[in-house]
């Protein structure tokens, strides 16, 4: 208390210190309020010392680097923006930068406000935030391990797959044997037409039809498959499908050797005219007859959903799906924190504006679209914003996230950065160019931000 | 660089399989017993550092070697590691004015980078000296840079192998080829029996730089493959057609690679090596020495389930790719320069071939030295293939083109991957890279 009182009446002793408050003793028109510009200068010092080493010294020297070549001794003028802008790759990663910036903080805006406004009315709310919000607690490069997990190919590993092939075996199961295909060459008496297995001679009655089927994997061959018979003519049209592969090498190709087995449950069909006229099944011996076919010759056909493959998902990580894959490991990491500070928005709404309008006969549709979203608007916009800045220094979900081969069509900008500058190229001039490139993207959204802040202090 | 990780897991892993397994224990005697032989401590009180990518059990190998080194001359040697990226730990280092006393580089590439950055500091004749004696001239040649010897090659890995699953192979009824039609055909053979012949690791570019480096070198000779690794000659040079030409044989059917081309595209070294010996789905896959590591990680027996056999002859060049890292000189101290002489020395060799996991490029290291059958192997080949062996091209490039994730060499590979019948496409992609890189 009694420093409280001290400090007013302070003054005189203060400038009996200092020289410049000299003459401010002396009677003046004007008395400043606080402490000499000197006095505040040296207590800005410090902060302006550490902001000019880490920010402002930075900044500067990147845009004096960004103005010369790979060595640093060249000077290029704006030659390293002029790449930035013509290079196909680093093309790409603005694209991939631009698709981010648009789709990213949407989605994530989105998705929090929609888990905000529903945990309101759930009794488990707190628990139902606290897993959503987990993800926060995860860092970024460790959720991309998870991710890289996630979109693995094989189903057996990667999850968004297992999910997928599941779902969709539910419907429709593979059948057959996938991957097979008919013997090649010149000799080989079939040949393979949209998928389905043909013979190239038209077939008639008495004359065996041989089909020999290459390619069988080990596991999908049928426990209960006898060794291939060897297709005899006799009454009416028959033959033989078999795995024309004699185990550790010999045989003869096109022919049924000893040892060849015979492969059971094929669709054969007899195709005349382009119309399907008896349909066989295979013999666990691979032999098949038409039965009751009219004389004259006939295409055998084995349809295709004898070699359909297992349905093994999606390529998430390939060239055409990594950019919305690892946008959706982004908003598994950041929904979470939009729903926090959307829920703490939300609480602050006056609940009378609500009843109000429910008094009015607004129906919840209209009183969400109507009352809340406006109402929270200024929040919704701080997570926009937020999301937007993340998005554009997005670094390190894409650089694990991507497999090597694909992470050109992955790539944005701060990674190209890092890539040029330390990534082999080691070319810091362009590094430079693409750091203040990315600055100068981002500085709109701090601006705003940094306004909104001071609007609302005052 | 995912080669290092490879190799330094290839040393613990020795040292299990190795019927040498107390090889490192057996060292130690010869290193320390050294010691008050040679007697003379002249650098008593120096301290050195040297900075290499090596982690783990190969890092430990790498410190008896330096403890040699110090038994011998009494300079203190500190070890500090570059990680992966070997370039971008030493490259703010050498911008701060803080270089180790001694890197090891793992590309040759890297000498002449820094060689321009006036990083480098030239060896002094002794060491020169000792590199004649110990190496071909051409190995001397890889670790100049404008006429000045700045480097020595001190470990190598070889490249020109292909490994099988040998039941694979049985169940297929396929022999080891010696040629590439032979190649070719059993791959169609092995693929008939139901098992994909190639697992190829798409995602790691590395990888199809070293398949291409094989075929290139057996189809266009070593005097064609100097030209190129210094692109004396353009990528649209016919004799790339040709190279590619033949890589399209193995690559552009679907039934040869296992999980097809977007599966391929997304496996990485060492995934594609558990799909041989791990899940068993394909049967060989083209790349080095340090396959071992992975096969035996993998659950595979090296020698019984997974063998090899060497890069079968494309043209009329039996390949020999070597990669490996150089030791170079960054403080001109007459500590840095007695390290190298004896990394260079037939003695100093001696030390880190007792040792699992190490090849050495020095022709007067007998590889009676190694603690493997399998090495000994490897190593004989690299001595009997003499001035014909030949440095991984793409380590030779400036690493933007040979060495960098998504660009150059890498991504046009990969991208000619995906779609094998555009041959041309590529090499003019290559060539445009390729003038990028070199300009």
């Amino acid at each position: 208390m009694t420093e409280r009182l001290d400090g007013p009446q302070d003054p005189p002793a203060d400038t009996a210190g200092g020289p410049s408050t000299g003459p401010a003793e002396t009677p003046q028109r004007k008395r400043r309020l606080g402490p000499s510009p000197a006095v505040a200068i040296a207590f800005l010092l410090p902060a302006a010392l550490l902001l000019g080493i880490w920010v402002i010294y930075p900044i500067a020297y990147s845009l004096f680097r960004s103005l010369f070549d790979a060595t640093g001794n060249g000077f290029v003028g704006l030659g390293n923006y002029t790449t930035i802008f013509t290079d196909a790759g680093t093309l790409t990663t603005i694209r991939n930068n631009l698709i981010w910036v648009v789709v990213a903080p949407i989605v994530v805006t989105t998705i929090g406000l929609i888990f905000a406004v529903l945990t309101e009315r759930i009794r488990w709310a707190t628990a139902f935030k606290l897993i959503v919000f987990m993800p926060m607690a995860v860092s970024l490069m460790a959720a991309g391990v998870i991710f890289r997990l996630v979109y693995e190919e094989s189903p057996d590993k990667g999850l968004a797959n297992a999910v997928l092939t599941t779902v969709h075996d539910t419907f429709s199961s593979s059948q057959g044997y996938p991957e097979a295909r008919p013997r090649g060459g010149e000799e080989s008496p079939v040949a393979e037409q949209g998928g389905a297995v043909v013979t190239k001679q038209p077939a008639q009655a008495g004359q065996p039809v041989l089909v020999p089927i290459v390619g069988v994997k080990p596991e999908l061959m049928p426990g209960d498959a006898q060794p291939a018979r060897t297709p005899t003519g006799g009454d009416g049209l028959q033959g033989t499908v078999w795995f024309d592969f004699t185990p550790g090498g010999g045989g003869t190709n096109n022919a049924v050797d000893g040892a060849e087995k015979g492969l059971p449950g094929m669709t054969v069909e007899a195709v005349r005219d382009g119309q399907v006229a008896a349909t066989a099944t295979t013999a666990e011996d691979g032999s098949f007859a038409f039965e009751g076919l009219p004389a004259g010759s006939y295409v055998v056909r084995l349809p295709a959903s004898n070699f359909e493959a297992a349905y093994g998902g999606l390529s998430w990580l390939g060239p055409t799906l990594i950019t919305p894959a690892i946008i959706g490991a982004f908003v598994w990491v950041w929904a979470g924190f939009a729903m926090v500070l959307i829920a703490a928005g939300l609480a602050a709404i006056p609940r009378d504006a609500l009843e109000a309008a429910r008094i009015d006969g607004a129906s919840e549709w209209q009183v969400f679209r109507k009352i809340t979203v406006p109402l929270l608007s200024p929040v919704l916009l701080v997570v926009f914003v937020t999301m937007i800045i993340n998005t554009l220094k997005v670094f390190d979900l894409v650089f694990i996230i991507a497999p090597a081969s694909v992470q050109p069509q992955a790539n944005v900008v701060a990674l190209e950065m890092w890539r040029v500058s330390f990534g082999g190229g080691n070319n810091q001039g362009l590094g430079s160019a693409l750091a203040i490139f990315l600055l100068i993207l981002v500085l709109p959204f701090m601006i705003m931000n940094i306004r909104r802040f001071r609007r609302e202090d005052t | 660089m995912r080669r290092s990780r490879a190799a330094a897991i290839l040393a613990g892993l020795a040292v299990a399989v190795a019927a040498c397994g107390n090889a490192p224990t057996t060292t130690e005697p010869t290193a320390s017993g050294s010691a008050p032989a040679g007697g003379d401590k002249t650098l008593e009180g120096v301290t050195l550092e040297v900075a290499a990518k090596w982690t783990g059990a190969e890092q430990k190998n790498f410190e008896q070697v330096l403890k040699a080194f110090t038994d011998k001359t009494g300079a203190k040697v500190t070890y500090a590691s570059t990680g992966e990226d070997t370039g971008a730990y030493l490259g703010p280092r050498i911008q701060g004015g803080n270089p180790p006393d001694v890197a090891i580089l793992p590309q040759p590439g890297l000498v002449q980078q820094y060689a321009d950055q006036d990083a480098l500091k030239p060896l002094n004749d002794a060491v020169i000296k000792e590199i004649d004696t110990n190496y071909t001239p051409y190995w001397k040649e890889l670790g100049s840079a404008d006429d000045q010897v700045y480097g020595v090659l001190i470990k190598a890995a070889h490249k020109s192998l292909v490994w099988y699953r040998s039941q694979a192979f049985e169940d297929a009824g396929v022999q080891a080829p010696t040629n590439w039609d032979e190649l070719v055909k059993a791959s169609q053979t092995v693929a008939d029996s139901g098992t994909p012949p190639f697992s190829f690791c798409g995602a790691s570019g590395w990888t199809l730089t070293d398949l291409f480096e094989n075929v290139y070198l057996s189809t266009a000779g070593p005097e064609n493959y100097d030209k190129l690794s210094k692109h004396e000659i353009p990528w649209t040079d016919p004799t790339v057609a040709t190279a590619l030409e033949k890589i399209q044989q193995i690559v552009s059917k679907e039934e040869f690679l296992v999980d097809g081309v977007s599966g391929t595209m997304q496996t990485d070294f060492p995934s594609c090596v558990s799909k041989v010996y791990g899940t068993k789905k394909a049967a060989m896959v083209i790349e080095a020495d340090f396959v071992a590591v992975e096969a035996d990680q993998a659950g595979a027996k090296v020698g019984e389930d997974a063998k090899y056999f060497p890069f079968p002859k494309v043209g009329d060049t039996a390949p020999v790719v070597l990669g490996g890292d150089i030791a170079v000189a960054m403080k001109d101290s007459p500590g840095a320069m007695a390290l190298l002489q004896f990394l260079a020395s037939k003695e100093g060799g001696e030390v880190w071939a007792k040792l699992p996991g190490y090849l050495s490029p020095n022709k007067n290291v007998s590889p009676d030295n190694y603690p493997d059958e399998l090495t000994k192997q490897l190593g004989q080949t690299i001595v009997s293939a003499g001035d014909a062996v030949r440095y991984d091209m793409s380590d030779l490039a400036p690493s933007a083109f040979g060495g960098t994730d998504g660009k150059g060499e890498w991504k046009v590979l990969q991208d000619f991957l995906r779609k094998p019948s555009d041959v041309k496409g590529a090499q003019e992609a290559l060539e445009a890279e390729a003038e990028k890189a070199w300009k």
